[in-house]
C-alpha cells in the first residue's frame, strides 16, 4: 500500500462569532495516500475550505489530529509550520494570489526566497522548469494583469510546484474561469498526479469533480460520501471533444 | 529569507512606489539637512566668536568699574567707584604678572573734513593700547609718551573712518580732521580688523591719547577702563588675582566688602560668548532634531498603510512558507531603507546648504564629521524605531485571515 500523506482524526473546528458557534468541522477522519488525486465537494458553507485552509497548514483545527507525511502538525510551532508549508505543500487559490506588478517568472519563484537551501541560479532553473510545465514559458516576463485568468492560475500552478512538494491543494481552481480553460487545468492536474502528485482539490462542479480519482462529499461539517472513481474521465480528450464556439479561438 | 534577498525585496518594493517613497523620505531628507545645516552654522559662528576675540590679544584683561561688564561699553553708573589714572599705576607699579597697561576712555562723535563728515566712535588711550590689544598699524606711528603727557591733538584712524573721509587709495597722514570740532592730525593708520563677533566694525575708529579726551573733549579726570596685559597667557590667572588686591587696597576696601570694579580676562569672555553660541546651536539642532522627528512619524504613517495595502500579499507570503522574521524584516528593512537613503540625501542637501549659506551670506560655516554621523545615525534609528511597530503588525498576520483581507 501507498504512505499516507494526509491522516486525519476526529478533527472539529469550531468558528466564534458573537454568542454563535459556528461547528465548519465535526470529528472528521479522512485519509489520503500518496498519489491519490481527490475532490472535496459540498454544497456553499459545507466546510470545504476551511478543511483544505486545515489541511495546508493555514489554520489549526480546534480539536483532532493531523499528520502531513508523518509530521505531526498540531504539535509543531509558527516557524515550524511555516517550514511545512514552504516544503511539503503547495495551495492553488480560487484567486490566484499573484503577486501584481511581479513578473511570472518572480511570482514563482516566490516560494523558493523562503528556501535558504536554494541560490539564486538554482532558483532561477527550477522555476523555469516549473512554468515549462505549465507550458508559460513565453509569458515568464508578463505581470499578472498582462495574463488570461488561466495563464495567472497556471502561473499559480507553477508555484506551488516550484519547491516539489508532497501534497497539491487547490480551493475551487476552476472557480474563475470558464469551461474550456477549467478543462485545460484540470488536464494539466491530470498530468501532474500521473507524475505521481498528491491532489487535492475543492469543488462544487461535478464535471470538474469526474477528472478526479476520489470523491469525498462533505455536509454540514461532515463527510458525507467518500466514493472511489474507478475509470476518470479524461480531460484532454473532453477538451478536444468540447464544441469549438464560434470566434472563440483557443486561448494560449 | 537571505537578508540580501531581504534588501532586493525592499529596493522593489520602494521603486514600485517611486513618488510615494519620496515624499515618506522628504521628511527624514529635510529633517537631517536642517540638522547639518544648523550645526555647521552654529559651529562655525563659535569659531569666528572665539577667532574674533583672541584676536583682541590672547594675555588681555580688563577691568570695570563694577556693574560695566556689557563688552566694553560705558553705561556711565553714578554710584559706582570710578577708575583712575592712579589705578592704572597702581596696577603696572604692583604687579609683577602685568606687562602693560592702558586707560580707556570712548565716546562718540562726528568727523569733519572739509566737506565729508562720519560718525565714529573714539577711544582715548596710552601708548601700550596697541600692544594690548593686538591693533597693528599700518602706516604711521603711535603716540609718544610726550604727546600723551602735553594732551597733543594727534590721532590714528581705522580703515573705515580713511575710506568713508578720505577714500580708499588715499595716504591721508599728516591731513587734519576735525571731531566734535576739535581739529586732530592724522599721525597713524590702523591694520584692518574687520568685523567683531557683535556686527560692529572694528575699523570705524579714531584712537587719541586718554589724556586729550579727559581734557579737551569729556572734561573729567577719571576714567573708562582699564586694559592691561598679562607676561603670558598662563599669568592671566595669577595677574587677575594682584590687580584684585592691589585695587581693593588703593580703593580702601576691607575684609566684607564687594569689589567695585570688575575683571574679565579674554579667555573668561571667549568661554562666556562661546557657551552662548552653544546655547544658540543646541537649540537650533533641537529645532531641527524636531523635523527629523516628524519625518519619522511620516515614515511610520506610510508603513503602516503599506502593511494594510499589502495584507493579502503577506497573507500569501506566509502560505508559501515566510517566517514571521521573515514578514517583519522585510518591512523592517523597507523603512530603514528609506530612512537611511532619506539620511545620505539629507545629508548631501545640508552640506550644500551650509555651503550656499557661507557663500551668498558670508556666514562662517564649519561642517563638522560628528555632525554628518550624528544625523546619520539618528536618521538610521528612526527607521528602526518608526518601522518596528508596522512591521510586527505585518508579521503578526494571521496567514488565513491576511489572504481573506479584501
Ligand atoms: N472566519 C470565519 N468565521 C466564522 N465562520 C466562518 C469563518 N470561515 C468559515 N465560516 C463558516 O464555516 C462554515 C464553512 O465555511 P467554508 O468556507 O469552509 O465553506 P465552503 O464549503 O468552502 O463554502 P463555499 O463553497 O461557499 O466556498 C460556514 O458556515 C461559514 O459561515
Ligand atoms: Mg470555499
Amino acid at each position: 500500500m501507498n504512505k499516507s500523506i494526509i491522516s486525519l482524526q476526529s478533527i472539529d473546528k469550531d468558528y466564534y462569532v458573537g454568542d454563535i458557534t459556528v461547528r465548519a468541522l465535526r470529528a472528521i477522519d479522512m485519509e489520503i495516500l500518496e498519489g491519490e488525486f481527490a475532490a472535496i465537494m459540498g454544497a456553499s458553507g459545507s466546510g470545504k475550505s476551511t478543511l483544505l485552509n486545515i489541511l495546508g497548514c493555514l489554520d489549526k483545527p480546534t480539536n483532532g489530529k493531523y499528520k502531513l507525511d508523518n509530521e505531526p502538525i498540531n504539535e509543531l510551532n509558527k516557524n515550524q509550520l511555516a517550514h511545512i508549508r514552504n516544503q511539503k505543500i503547495g495551495f492553488i487559490f480560487q484567486s490566484y494570489n499573484l503577486l501584481s506588478k511581479t513578473s511570472a517568472l518572480k511570482n514563482v519563484e516566490l516560494p523558493l526566497l523562503y528556501n535558504n537551501t536554494v541560490n539564486s541560479k538554482e532558483r532561477r532553473e527550477r522555476a523555469l522548469k516549473a512554468l515549462e510545465s505549465v507550458n508559460l514559458l513565453d509569458r515568464m516576463f508578463h505581470m499578472p494583469n498582462q495574463l488570461s485568468g488561466g495563464q495567472q492560475q497556471r502561473v499559480a500552478i507553477a508555484r506551488s510546484l516550484v519547491n516539489n512538494p508532497v501534497l497539491i491543494l487547490a480551493d475551487e481552481p476552476t472557480g474563475n474561469l470558464d469551461t474550456r480553460t477549467s478543462y485545460e487545468i484540470m488536464s494539466l492536474f491530470q498530468e501532474l498526479n500521473k507524475q505521481g502528485k498528491t491532489i487535492v482539490l475543492v469543488t462544487h462542479e461535478t464535471d470538474i469533480a469526474q477528472f478526479t480519482k476520489r470523491n469525498i462529499i462533505y455536509r454540514d461539517g461532515r463527510i458525507l460520501k467518500d466514493q472511489k472513481i474507478g475509470n476518470p474521465k479524461n480531460a484532454k480528450v473532453a477538451l478536444e471533444n468540447l464544441p469549438a464556439e464560434e470566434g472563440f479561438e483557443e486561448r494560449n | 529569507m537571505k537578508i540580501i534577498n531581504l534588501i532586493k525585496l525592499a529596493i522593489q518594493s520602494i521603486l514600485r512606489n517611486k513618488f510615494r517613497s519620496l515624499l515618506t523620505m522628504l521628511g527624514i531628507i529635510i529633517g537631517v539637512a536642517s540638522v547639518i545645516a544648523m550645526l555647521a552654522i552654529g559651529e562655525g559662528s563659535k569659531i569666528s566668536i572665539e577667532e574674533n576675540i583672541s584676536s583682541m590679544g590672547s594675555n588681555l584683561i580688563m577691568v570695570f568699574p563694577s556693574g560695566e561688564r556689557r563688552g566694553g561699553v560705558s553705561l556711565g553708573s553714578s554710584d559706582s567707584k570710578k577708575l583712575t589714572i592712579s589705578d592704572c599705576e597702581k596696577i603696572i607699579s604692583q604687579c609683577p604678572s602685568i606687562k602693560s597697561v592702558t586707560p580707556l576712555l570712548q565716546t562718540n562723535g562726528q568727523i569733519i573734513s572739509g566737506s565729508s563728515n562720519w560718525p565714529t566712535s573714539l577711544r582715548g588711550a596710552n601708548e601700550y593700547y596697541f600692544e594690548i590689544t593686538n591693533q597693528g598699524i599700518a602706516k604711521g606711528r603711535s603716540f609718544t609718551s610726550e604727546e600723551i603727557r602735553r594732551s597733543s591733538k594727534v590721532c590714528l584712524i581705522g580703515e573705515t573712518v580713511k575710506e568713508n573721509i578720505f577714500g580708499e587709495n588715499s595716504d591721508p597722514i599728516g591731513e587734519k580732521i576735525r571731531f566734535n570740532k576739535i581739529p586732530f592730525e592724522i599721525i597713524g593708520i590702523l591694520e584692518s580688523k574687520g568685523q567683531s563677533t557683535f556686527g560692529s566694525d572694528q575699523d570705524d575708529i579714531l584712537i587719541v591719547p586718554y589724556t586729550t579726551v579727559q581734557k579737551r573733549i569729556l572734561a573729567i579726570t577719571s576714567i573708562h577702563q582699564i586694559f592691561t596685559s598679562a607676561i603670558s597667557e598662563t599669568a592671566s590667572e595669577q595677574a587677575v588675582k594682584e590687580i584684585e588686591e592691589t585695587l581693593r587696597k588703593a580703593h580702601k576696601l576691607t575684609g566684607s566688602e564687594e569689589n567695585d570694579f570688575s575683571i574679565r580676562t579674554q579667555e573668561e569672555i571667549m568661554s562666556m560668548l562661546s557657551s552662548t553660541s552653544q546655547v544658540m546651536t543646541t537649540l537650533l539642532a533641537a529645532i531641527a532634531s524636531i523635523s527629523l522627528l516628524v519625518g519619522g512619524i511620516g515614515i511610520m504613517n506610510i508603513m503602516y498603510v503599506s502593511v494594510t495595502e499589502r495584507t493579502r500579499e503577506i497573507g500569501l507570503r506566509s502560505a508559501v512558507g515566510g517566517r514571521e522574521q521573515d514578514i517583519m524584516w522585510q518591512f523592517l528593512i523597507e523603512s530603514i531603507f528609506m530612512s537611511v537613503t532619506g539620511g545620505i540625501i539629507g545629508i548631501i542637501l545640508g552640506i550644500s546648504i551650509a555651503f550656499s549659506v557661507s557663500h551668498f551670506m558670508n556666514w562662517p560655516i564649519n561642517i563638522t564629521v560628528d555632525s554628518i554621523f550624528l544625523a546619520f545615525f539618528f536618521a538610521s534609528i528612526i527607521g528602526v524605531f518608526f518601522g518596528w511597530y508596522p512591521a510586527r503588525k505585518a508579521a503578526k498576520l494571521d496567514p488565513i485571515n491576511a489572504l481573506r483581507h479584501e
